[in-house]
């Protein structure tokens, strides 16, 4: 029974190759995550996952559903967004995040317009993805991605931090703290792209961002933080899968949704700053006087 | 030269030397200037005319703390890595710090008054705290010259004692300090030269020689007049409720 529910739905070919790019995503996106939040950029990442779409689907319509030329133009596109808002904020004195809106509204509108006049594109598979179509293609694409992002992460840790954490210092040490931001953007970027095949566009960022929310309520360290952030998102990735499989609903949704209750289970019941520890410490503070 | 912002001169024909070991204030009213010539100092300006000569000084030599930016109080990280930040720009992003950098930043907790603080995280810190951390770091960086930009704002008296006998010891060991301040009391019992800016230099010299009543006024470093006040505004102590 128990084996019939957790273990022989990855006895499939499919199931397997789902599962291995997501356990790659795992390792990859939500460490990235920790920093997008640390750095008030939680927002970025709906920008990114919105603004790669025209990319992606100007790729679909021009190559069939190549996962690189999908990818590729996905990258692309997602680069442009980012740096399109930031350069128009600073061009025009406009605050940053509502140029972003700006960019990224237009992008999706403009992705949907190109999958609508591209027949033959479905576009649920594109925002929602399919642990269906995860093929060798697309395994290598996300297995590469964390390969990527990790030693990348790892090179640019040391001022990734501080200019996260004091920019100002950052910039008067010589952090040359733009060089590192682009690089972090990319490797978001290229994370939120590797993930739209197994869990579309619009659900490939909750992979990264959810785990990486919730990581705070169960490390007071960075390290920690980005440590329970990938634990999580394994979890997230193997309920998710599960859940996809048993109730025949999209792997997007079943993980994030899977993600999303492991962050609601650290608010409340969580080991740090969960609402119950506030409301344990708040009644310790009204028996000690 | 010049400094250029945002399309007007900030600091306009300055000419002069910082020179090695001195202690130098530099004052003068809001938008003077200040945190520009700064930053053009620390080579994160570049001057819209003439030029800086920095000698044989390289970035590292430069240790700028700029005006109080309080990062997130959330950030995970603790003191120690705060006040570890300091070895960033001799060690870069891959080195390690040596057993000799590992016992300066222990050092440097401990003469702000935070050597029992180190494992605490940032966050648990208060104003006057944090800015002793950040002249820990400082302490940690272990520059030549040093350039600080209102680093008393918003710290409690203690605090300040502590932080500038640390400068005062680093003025003793021959670095070079430059501090841009708003108390003028603490500028003439301390520092012994001034720099006042008002856009364009006013003065620059021996502090007694420079802060002249005719300069003060000038630079609009007095208090303001306030019985221009009278007659506009008149304030009664409000009537208590048991009287109303």
């Amino acid at each position: 029974m128990i084996h019939d529910i957790l273990i022989a739905p990855f006895a499939m070919g499919f199931m397997q190759r789902a599962l291995a790019g997501c356990l790659a995503l795992s390792l990859a996106g939500p460490p990235l995550g920790v920093f997008l939040v640390l750095r008030r950029m939680s927002l970025m990442s709906d920008v990114l996952q919105h603004g790669i779409l025209p990319g992606v689907a100007l790729g679909a319509v021009c190559f069939g559903l190549s996962v690189w030329a999908m990818g590729l133009g996905g990258i692309a596109a997602g680069l442009m967004v980012a740096l399109l808002a930031g350069s128009l904020a600073r061009a025009t004195g406009g605050r940053e995040d509502s140029q972003q809106a700006g960019v990224y509204l237009i992008a999706l509108a403009l992705g949907v317009a190109i999958v609508s006049a591209g027949r033959g594109i479905d576009l649920a598979h594109l925002l929602f993805g399919s642990v269906l179509a995860v093929d060798r293609t697309a395994l290598l694409a996300m297995a590469g991605a964390a390969t990527l992002t990790l030693p990348v992460l790892a090179l640019i840790w040391r001022p990734l931090i501080l200019e996260s954490f004091d920019p100002g210092f950052a910039e008067a040490a010589g952090g040359r703290g733009g060089l590192w931001h682009l690089g972090f953007l990319a490797l978001v970027v290229i994370c939120v792209v590797s993930g739209f095949v197994a869990l579309g566009t619009l659900m490939s960022v909750g992979l990264m961002m959810l785990p990486a929310i919730a990581a705070r309520h169960f490390a007071g360290s960075l390290g920690g933080q980005v440590r329970a952030s990938v634990l999580l998102a394994v979890l997230a990735s193997v309920a998710g899968l599960l859940l996809s499989f048993h109730l025949d609903i999209p792997a997007g949704p079943a993980i994030v949704l899977s993600a999303g209750a492991l962050w609601l289970a650290g608010v409340v019941t969580g080991p740090r700053e969960s609402l119950l520890r506030v409301a344990v410490a708040d009644g310790a503070a009204l028996k000690t006087p | 030269m010049s400094l250029g912002y945002g399309g007007r001169d900030a600091v306009a024909r300055l000419s002069g030397a910082f020179a090695p070991g001195s202690f130098t204030a530099v004052v003068g009213p809001n938008g003077a200037g200040k945190t520009t010539l700064l930053r053009a100092l620390a080579d994160l300006h570049p001057p819209s005319a003439g030029r800086i000569d920095r000698g044989a000084l390289v970035r590292a030599d430069i240790a700028l703390l700029p005006q109080a930016a309080r990062p997130d109080p959330r950030f995970p990280l603790t003191c120690r890595d705060v006040a570890a930040q300091g070895l960033f720009p001799r060690l870069g992003p891959f080195r390690a710090a040596s057993a000799a950098q590992q016992a300066a930043i222990d050092a440097a907790l401990m003469a702000v008054g935070l050597g029992g603080a180190g494992a605490e995280p940032v966050g648990a810190l208060s104003a006057g705290q944090f800015q002793r951390l950040l002249f820990a770091r400082l302490a940690v960086q272990d520059a030549p010259v040093l350039l600080l930009d209102e680093p008393f704002n918003a710290v409690d008296a203690p605090t300040v004692v502590v932080l500038l006998s640390l400068l005062a010891a680093w003025h003793r060991e021959g670095r070079t300090i430059v501090a841009v301040l708003h108390d003028i009391d603490l500028v003439q019992r301390l520092f012994p030269e001034t720099l006042v800016l008002a856009g364009a230099p006013v003065g620059w010299g021996p502090t007694a020689e420079v802060l002249t009543p005719a300069n003060r006024r000038r630079a609009g470093l007095d208090a303001p007049d306030w019985s221009l006040l009278d007659g506009i505004a008149s304030f009664a102590p409000a009537r208590s409720r048991s009287a109303a």
